[in-house]
């Protein structure tokens, strides 16, 4: 109790050094969430057709989901340096692999015969994707998306290791001074902040099912 | 007019073409039945009509235009079709479902309301209840109802119906083939109707052609194939009870007699009862005789046993 209100007494005195570091935190899993998203959906997509391609995409993302954050961001250091950059990349990398994934299974479980009879009634293949597979797959592929967005509001705490800033560094300055409380003041925001996104993601996946699909 | 001149589709890797040149002629406004044991081809041949699936040689003709040099997309937005798994988009309304071809087409919202409506009520749904609701509020029947509708929402002139109503229930199929023969009776399509069901084919058939490994063993009326099966295939496939389903093509209004006095336990039958019921209702009474009443009850004439025998024989 007295260490948390320590670490409450600490975010009191600084303001400005929190404000920022929870700033970077967002914008960082924001910027890593949002760029895998625009890679992996449309390469879902495109691949989901394809047998081999689809084998090929959930393979590699599987052993992508395999290596451990930590690894990820050491093996981007040499190459990019340290900073928001290399971070970026980084947590981009670990959060493609979910959405790939599921994006690729939501638009291959669509019901053949749906697929079909939208065939048989004259909608190309674009219109198949857009108004039949793609709102069919959207609760899956957002899935894909939620995991994606806790894994990097979680892996960003490790930014800090390669000088990306963000809640990390609170810990790893908290770590290194052996000063509990300040270890907190990165510890419990990173962890309410990933419980936060998982839930708002969760509303967000509702809201995007169909309504046809709703149980 | 469909128009199918050596038809041959050739998996590559397999030693037997699975439809091999099939030559058919379908008159307009008629019903065509592919009818035949699994493997036979008669889904095949109906896929390659709308090009789901390209023929490796051969010709099919829509209304006189050869379909391999039109666009696929266009093509099938002119030909209904009706899979028996209906294949509903699950993610739309009923009414949404039922606009999918008049939407491609690019109808304006209030063509394509009012159309919904009408053809809800074709398939006997009540617009008001069934408009908004999703797929999955409906039972098998009412989804494959709907199914017919969406196929029909464009009035396109050719239908192609694979198994339509396969998957239902004994009791809803009857009422669903009875449903849509009056609205073809009014429509008048072009259908190509797959089934593997023989009683299907001949309630519902104009012309039935039997498939045996991708080729057309006989293709004729249901009256013919039943009275004169081209060779003994036929004769098995169309079962030992064909006389019976002879008598399931005609009414008893078409094969009785002036009215007579009868006993009063003879069977009283509706005009519109087929003689394989009448048969029944004879046997069941052991009579040899029956009356034939109006709705009203009013005496329209008699059907003798011998009547029911002439037409089981072919006379």
């Amino acid at each position: 109790m007295m260490l948390l209100l320590e670490a409450w007494t600490f975010i009191l005195e600084h303001p400005a050094r929190f404000g920022q570091a929870l700033y970077t935190h967002v914008v960082l899993s924001a910027a890593a969430l949002g760029t895998a998203a625009a890679i992996a959906i449309p390469l879902g997509i495109v691949v989901a057709d394809r047998a081999r391609g689809a084998l090929l995409a959930v393979n590699a993302a599987n052993i992508g989901r395999t290596l451990p954050s930590l690894a990820v961001l050491a093996l981007v250091m040499p190459v990019l340096g340290t900073g928001f950059a290399p971070s970026w990349f980084a947590l981009t990398l670990l959060a493609l692999p979910p959405i790939l994934i599921n994006t690729c299974a939501g638009m291959r479980e669509v019901d053949a015969d749906v697929v079909d009879a939208a065939r048989g009634m004259g909608m190309s293949a674009r219109e198949i994707v857009f108004r039949i597979k793609l709102p069919l797959a959207l609760p899956v592929l957002f899935a894909g998306v939620r995991t994606a967005a806790v894994q990097v509001v979680s892996g960003a705490v490790l930014a800090s290791y390669i000088g990306g800033g963000g809640l990390g560094d609170f810990i790893t300055a908290g770590i290194a001074m052996m000063a509990v409380p300040q270890l907190l003041v990165g510890a419990i925001p990173a962890t309410l902040l990933s419980l936060g996104t998982d839930f708002l993601f969760g509303r967000i996946q509702r809201r995007l099912t169909p309504i046809g699909l709703r149980t | 007019m469909i128009t199918l001149d050596g038809l041959t589709k050739q998996y590559p890797g397999t030693a037997q073409p699975a439809v091999d040149h099939i030559s058919l002629t379908i008159p307009k406004g008629e019903v065509c039945v592919l009818i035949g044991p699994s493997g036979c081809g008669k889904t095949t041949t109906m896929r390659l009509i709308n090009r789901l699936i390209e023929p490796s040689g051969g010709t099919i003709e829509l209304q006189g235009r050869d379909v391999t040099h039109m666009d696929a997309v266009e093509l099938r937005r002119g030909i209904g079709y009706v899979i028996q798994q209906v294949g509903l988009f699950p993610h739309l309304t009923i009414a949404e479902n039922i606009a999918t071809v008049p939407r491609l087409l690019g109808w304006d919202a209030a063509r394509t309301d009012k159309r919904i409506d009408e053809l809800l009520e074709l398939v006997a749904l009540e617009p008001v209840t069934y408009r908004d609701r999703y797929p999955r509020d409906l039972s098998g029947g009412q989804k494959q109802r709907v199914g017919v509708a969406r196929a029909l929402a464009a009035d396109p002139p050719v239908m192609l119906m694979d198994e339509p109503f396969g998957a239902i229930d004994p009791i809803t199929r009857t009422r669903l083939q009875d449903e849509f023969q009056r609205i073809q009776a009014r429509l008048k399509k072009t259908v190509v109707f797959v089934t593997h069901d023989l009683d299907e084919a001949i309630r519902m058939g104009d012309r039935i052609a039997i498939l045996r490994e991708g080729r057309v063993v006989q293709y004729d009326t249901p009256e013919a194939i039943l009275a004169r099966p081209a060779n003994a295939f036929v004769e098995e496939f169309v079962g030992q009870d064909r006389a019976l389903k002879r008598l399931s093509l005609y009414t008893v209004e078409s094969r009785m007699g002036p009215v007579a006095s009868v006993a009063d336990d003879a069977p009283r039958l509706r005009a519109d009862t087929t003689l394989r019921d009448a048969l029944s209702a004879l046997l069941g009474a052991r009579s040899e005789l029956a009356l034939v009443l109006d709705p009203s009850g009013a005496a329209l004439g008699t059907l003798r046993l011998e009547d029911v025998h002439a037409a089981a024989a072919g006379r």
